[in-house]
């Protein structure tokens, strides 16, 4: 048991185990002028608060400069025995004191208020963006990445809008304290100075070794994450199948691994505090003998030594923050690469300028021509022309892959078509307004995705006019009311990670009652196709014979029982429609309505088994 | 704490709350938290007394300076005064005292990366105990504890919350031991040179260090109450693009813009808190830093203008002052890391100081199994607080014999699977393999004997062939074939660019409901256990493709006991016993036939589902017509 992987690896090769993965984006960009040009843009609108801002840090930074000239004037004039030019000096120690404080809590309220607000504008614009690009994009994109974006990027982001202004007040003091020593005396200043070159090559030597050794420890401790929340999660499957012993052994190899990168890294990280100290040391040393020499020789007073030491100390701190902030630059810049990228994703579904408000129009859905796809080299639907007339309820069958959902989809302008047009209510979708088309089209999809929330809040959504009251009676109307009022809260009962405390098909219930409450004129219809136990089976089927009444409606059928419902039922194979007409007709036309029929199959998805490769790729 | 849990639990209607931590730190949770950290890390007695020994020559090498500054000050003042008649002396002095100050720092300099280094050391070598500890520990725990604890929850304290214990070893109680011996000697210095000076000089201290104290404390608190206020615009942000064809289908733009203006905006308002917090403690120490050090100036610089103090010693008072500067700002940080620590090391220790419900007896031996017989008897089991989920269920399977199971939503059927591998345990009667209770033989070999297939799947992000073989990674690729084969999936994976190579999850292929199902079932088959249980892991697999899956399993489960708990009453017509649940209890009980027969709510569900749409009803009724 010790090491249940080496053990048994010795007989029978290496085991096929894993445990978590870790794959990351690029962590350090290069510098790029339009990117960095771009992001200025979000500083734009706070202006007034960034100028303000970079006023108090030229404000501290000048502070900090004169301090040690009014501490080594001080220290001059009680060496000469002047009483009143040190209280002179005294009393402007005491008000450049007041003053560093209040202009350092004003860079500093005013530059990290700045730093959250544009990364909220930043995370909103994004956040906003990903409402209006086309559903093709959001098919593509895994919810996670797009949240490491949202998250990760944007507080990368904000590290270095925290630390620029800060960034700005390290070079000024630099420059500052660089002039203020050559100022009061050049000879001693230059040679204090030449420790300067020695620090900064030294960095710039040791910077891409450090930088490298931090990817690694950033890697495995990644590493280490998400094998622990990888076991965390699945950690039923682990016990099931008894993987314990052999999952901590990979995991104990994932922590080594981790404990070896985090030391090095901390190696890396604190070799450069004696390069440091020694050179600060050096430089002090030449203070020493080289001031003491000078005031030996009279050219120098004392108090000026006594400044420069103190300079001294403050002098390397500005180094050390810039080449920080290199790094810091460099991560923003990949991060922004990859935020600019998100925001410059085209939004190609939008309100035409003159969109119309369907008002009074006839609940009729038509399709004339429809070609479309998803990948306009290979169409999905092939000039597509139906007709389906107010409160008339056509069923959509076929096998998976051959076009339903395009055609709903195309119906409710998710996508455009690409050639032919789409009608609803005698208008082509593309002169509605979305908002009035959202209105006209209501929508049950397959998966009935629910919000953290309460049950109420779930079945009243977007709908924020109704009243408690209509809700209930929507739930009541699609038999959800005697499940709802059986829990222990009724309808104030909060469901959990997307509705996990109430079953499959009671979620589908609230759907439909979801539905219900927007009361459309139109209802598009994707019947979820397993997963719910026959107990609950009848209540949907009572439910959507309550929804189907006085309505048009395009339902993705799949159920028998909803398919005789039908006023016409259309067939579809390979994106063309194959046969339409009512369930009695179909059959007697003996086509492929009655094959699917007669081929014993739970449902039409079954059929076409060369369909399951499709439905795996088009994810 | 704002919640307990506990090695136990209840499903039902009570989600996992995502939410993590309590928004308050108190100062018992650190009496009672921090000691048990710092002992964790006394248990590398070696290192940590190599990063004490270095710290402490450090802070003394460090409180050098100031007395070698204001020597050389002096000397150089002497120099003046003495003419160029002693130059060579002074000079000479003035050389030493420099060699002196480059040796104070390298020593300083080697010292600091030492302490820091060893530091770092320690604190990841804890880290590392208590990583592999919490890995554990999570293994043992049983069902009922992972019903009642949001995995995020968990997650956040394996990460944050062990961080959170780890940097208190490395930089809180370091720095804090750092602070005190600069602190100390330096007061010491200060005070033994000239007591009103060096009181004066000090004053900054006790201000400085309670104003960043509390800051540090309060820093963590606003951080506490932004991340849960975070955690809700993650909620938002992630159920919005989970949910993008609700959010579209319903136009609900505005609406959600609305969800996530709430939510941002409070969280932007409490990080304006937090900035104007921590702006306020900065500026009471640079406030208080510079009053001390003006009215220390005014009072020496007026003694230098008597003649009764040297400028040297002016400038080693002032030079300790700005020495005590940097670490004192290290305040802040401590009292933050240890009320970090404190709140995430509670939270950590709460879950391994846990006794799993579920564990070997002392006396625990390997199942030995010889007919092979499951017994149910008398079997009633409860989550604790709630009512009595099963009660009085009693029922036997022999190999080669299958047991189906039906019964509405929450009747039990689960239950029943989950305590037959002692995933629960039951509150009353007994589970027995051919005589042996379950409770008293080991824990591995009853799951390697039980193999349990559940209707929820969870495939690893790893290879199709890992998932496959994860109940047995050595196994062979014939076997991991053979499994996909039976489960009606070697096809289709054979057909994939990569095959068994193929990844699945987040950045692999996307396999369809039933296609998982079916790659679940092949990873249940995979070890062979002796008691197959099927929880309803068939119900998003079409009937045909189940049938076959069927076909394929009789075949190779024909010497196992199986129970088969569905929804789909075709999938249960061969059992040799079906046993219909309701509320916990067995209503019903007998063949398919006799339950047809009798009339009760089996014969209504079967005829409700003949009844139902399948395509298969469709083409008997057109015959007919």
């Amino acid at each position: 048991m010790s090491d249940p992987l080496a053990g048994a690896a010795s007989s029978t090769g290496v085991p096929r185990a894993t445990l978590g993965s870790a794959e990351g984006d690029d962590v350090f960009g290069t510098f790029d002028t339009r990117v960095a040009r771009r992001f200025l843009g979000f500083l734009r609108p706070h202006g007034r608060d960034l100028a303000w801002a970079q006023i108090a840090v030229l404000a501290a930074a000048a502070c900090q400069v004169a301090i040690p000239a009014l501490i080594g004037g001080a220290v001059n004039a009680a060496v000469a025995m002047d009483g009143h030019r040190l209280d002179v000096a005294l009393l402007g120690l005491a008000g450049l004191g007041g003053a560093l404080t209040l202009a350092a809590f004003l860079e500093q309220w005013l530059s990290a208020r700045l730093a959250q607000r544009v990364i909220f504008d930043i995370r909103r614009r994004m956040f906003a963006h990903f409402q209006d690009v086309s559903l093709s994009f959001m098919d593509k994109t895994h919810v996670g990445r797009i949240m490491s974006r949202l998250q990760g990027d944007v507080s990368a982001l904000q590290d270095l809008l925290e630390s620029s202004t800060g960034a700005l007040g390290d070079v000024v003091m630099l420059i500052g304290i660089t002039s203020v020593l050559l100022a009061m005396d050049w000879k001693l200043g230059l040679l204090t100075l030449t420790v300067l070159p020695l620090l900064i090559g030294a960095r710039a030597i040791w910077l891409p070794y450090s930088k490298r050794s931090f990817l690694v420890a950033r890697e495995a401790s990644s590493a280490a994450n998400s094998a622990l929340a990888e076991n965390i999660n699945g950690v039923r499957t682990v016990q099931e199948t008894r993987r314990e012993a052999v999952n901590f052994a990979l995991y104990r190899e994932k922590g080594l691994e981790n404990f070896r990168a985090q030391v090095g890294a901390a190696w890396m990280g604190q070799i450069m505090t004696p390069m440091v100290d020694v050179l600060t040391g050096l430089a002090m040393a030449i203070v020493i003998v080289g001031g003491g020499q000078a005031v030996l020789g009279g050219r120098l007073q004392v108090g000026v030594m006594v400044a420069f030491i103190f300079y001294l100390q403050r002098f390397f701190e500005p180094v050390r923050m810039l080449s920080m902030q290199y790094t810091v630059m460099q991560r923003a810049m990949a991060a922004a690469h990859r935020i600019f990228e998100v925001l410059d994703v085209p939004v190609t579904i939008r309100d035409a300028p003159d969109a119309i408000v369907l008002k009074n129009a006839p609940a009729a859905v038509e399709f004339r021509n429809v070609t479309f796809g998803y990948d306009a080299a290979r169409p999905i639907l092939h000039d597509i022309n139906l007709t389906v007339r107010p409160r008339e309820v056509v069923a959509l069958v076929g096998p998976t892959g051959s076009g339903k959902t395009s055609i709903i989809a195309l119906a409710r302008r998710f996508y455009e078509a690409d050639q032919g047009q789409v009608l609803v209510g005698g208008h082509d979708v593309r002169e509605i307004s979305l908002d009035s088309l959202g209105e006209t089209i209501g929508m049950v999809l397959q998966d009935p995705f629910l919000f953290t929330g309460t049950i109420e809040e779930n079945i009243r959504y977007n709908a924020r006019g109704a009243t408690t009251h209509d809700v209930i009676a929507a739930a009541k109307a699609v038999s959800a009311h005697d499940f709802i009022s059986d829990l222990p809260e009724g309808y104030q009962t909060r469901l959990g990670q997307r509705g996990r405390n109430v079953s499959m098909g009671q979620r589908q219930l609230i759907s439909f009652a979801r539905a219900l409450v927007a009361d459309p004129q139109i209802l598009i219809l994707d019947e979820a196709t397993a997963n719910i136990d026959s107990f609950t089976e009848q209540a949907i089927q009572k439910a959507l014979k309550v929804l189907f009444t006085g309505r048009t409606c395009i339902v993705i059928a799949h159920r028998l029982a909803t398919i005789r419902e039908a006023d016409n039922i259309v067939v579809l194979r390979q994106g063309r429609i194959l046969e339409q007409g009512s369930h009695g007709d179909l059959i007697r036309l003996g086509g492929l309505y009655h094959q699917l029929c007669a081929s014993a199959h739970a449902s039409f998805d079954d059929c076409a088994k060369a369909d399951d490769l499709a439905f795996a790729t088009r994810t | 704490m704002a919640f307990s849990i506990s090695d136990s639990g209840a499903l039902g209607n009570v989600p996992p709350t995502p939410v993590t931590g309590p928004a308050k730190v108190d100062v018992s949770q650190m009496r009672r938290v921090l000691p048990r950290i710092t002992a964790l890390a006394l248990r590398y007695p070696g290192g940590l007394t190599l990063a004490i020994g270095c710290s402490l020559g450090a802070a003394v090498a460090n409180l050098t300076l100031p007395r070698l500054f204001g020597a050389a000050v002096d000397q150089a003042q002497t120099l003046l005064k003495a003419g160029p008649a002693h130059a060579t002396q002074a000079q000479a002095a003035l050389w030493a005292t420099a060699i002196l100050v480059i040796g104070a720092t390298v020593v300083r300099g080697l010292l600091t990366m030492f302490a820091g280094y060893m530091g770092e050391y320690v604190s990841q070598q804890v880290a590392y105990d208590l990583r592999l500890k919490y890995f554990q520990q999570l293994q043992r725990l049983s069902f009922g504890f992972h019903d009642r604890v949001h995995s995020g929850d968990l997650i956040t304290r394996g990460m944050l919350d062990l961080e959170g214990a780890r940097v208190f070893i490395q930089n809180g109680a370091m720095q804090a031991l750092t602070l005190v011996m600069l602190v100390g000697f330096a007061s010491y210095m200060m005070l033994s040179a000239d007591v009103v000076m060096g009181l004066i000089g000090l004053t900054f201290v006790p201000v400085a260090s309670i104003a960043l104290g509390r800051m540090g404390f309060l820093l963590r608190v606003a951080w506490l109450r932004i991340q849960k206020l975070m955690a809700i615009l993650t909620l938002t942000m992630e159920e919005n693009l989970q949910g993008i064809r609700v959010v579209r289908a319903f136009g609900a733009k505005t609406f959600e813009m609305s969800k996530f203006d709430k939510a941002s905006i409070d969280a932007l308002n409490l990080a304006y808190q937090r900035i104007l917090l921590r702006c306020r403690g900065v500026s009471v120490m640079t406030i208080s830093f510079y009053s001390a050090m003006t009215i220390l100036l005014w009072y020496g610089g007026h003694m230098v203008v008597n003649g009764s103090l040297t400028s040297g010693r002016l400038t080693e008072f002032l030079t300790y002052m700005s020495l005590m500067q940097s670490p004192i700002r290290q305040v802040a940080m401590i009292f933050n890391s240890a009320a970090r620590a404190s709140s995430g090391g509670e939270r950590l220790f709460e879950v391994l100081d846990l006794t799993p419900e579920i564990a070997d007896a002392p006396a625990a031996k390997p199942l030995t199994p010889s007919q092979g017989v499951l017994r149910f008897d008398h079997v009633g089991f409860s989550y604790v607080g709630a009512a009595p989920a099963l009660s009085c269920i009693s029922f036997e399977v022999r190999p080669g014999q299958t047991l189906g199971i039906v019964g509405p939503p929450g009747s039990g059927k689960s239950t029943i699977a989950n305590l037959a591998a002692r995933f629960y345990e039951v509150t009353e009667g007994s589970i027995t393999i051919d005589g042996q209770d379950i409770r008293s033989v080991t824990l591995d070999s009853l799951r390697g004997y039980v193999g349990l297939i559940q209707q929820e799947t969870f495939l690893f992000d790893s290879s199709i062939g890992n998932n496959v073989a994860y109940a047995d990674p050595w196994t062979t690729d014939e076997r991991i074939a053979g499994a996909a084969a039976t489960a009606q999936l070697h096809d289709h994976i054979a057909g994939l660019p990569d095959a068994y190579e193929t990844r699945v999850g987040e950045r692999g292929v996307a396999l369809s409901g039933g296609q998982r199902q079916r790659l679940s079932i092949a990873r249940g088959v995979t070890p062979e256990p002796s008691v197959m249980i099927f929880d309803d892991s068939a119900a998003a697999i079409d009937a045909v493709t189940e049938r076959r899956v069927r076909d394929a399993l009789a075949q190779a489960t024909k010497t196992k006991a199986t129970i088969v708990i569905a929804h789909r009453l075709s999938s249960l017509q061969h059992a040799d016993e079906i046993i219909v649940l309701d509320k916990g209890r067995i209503v019903e009980r007998g063949s398919h036939r006799d339950l047809v027969a009798r009339g009760g709510i089996y014969a209504d569900l079967y005829a409700m589902q003949s009844h139902a749409a399948t395509i298969g009803a469709a083409e008997r009724e057109t015959e007919e017509a």
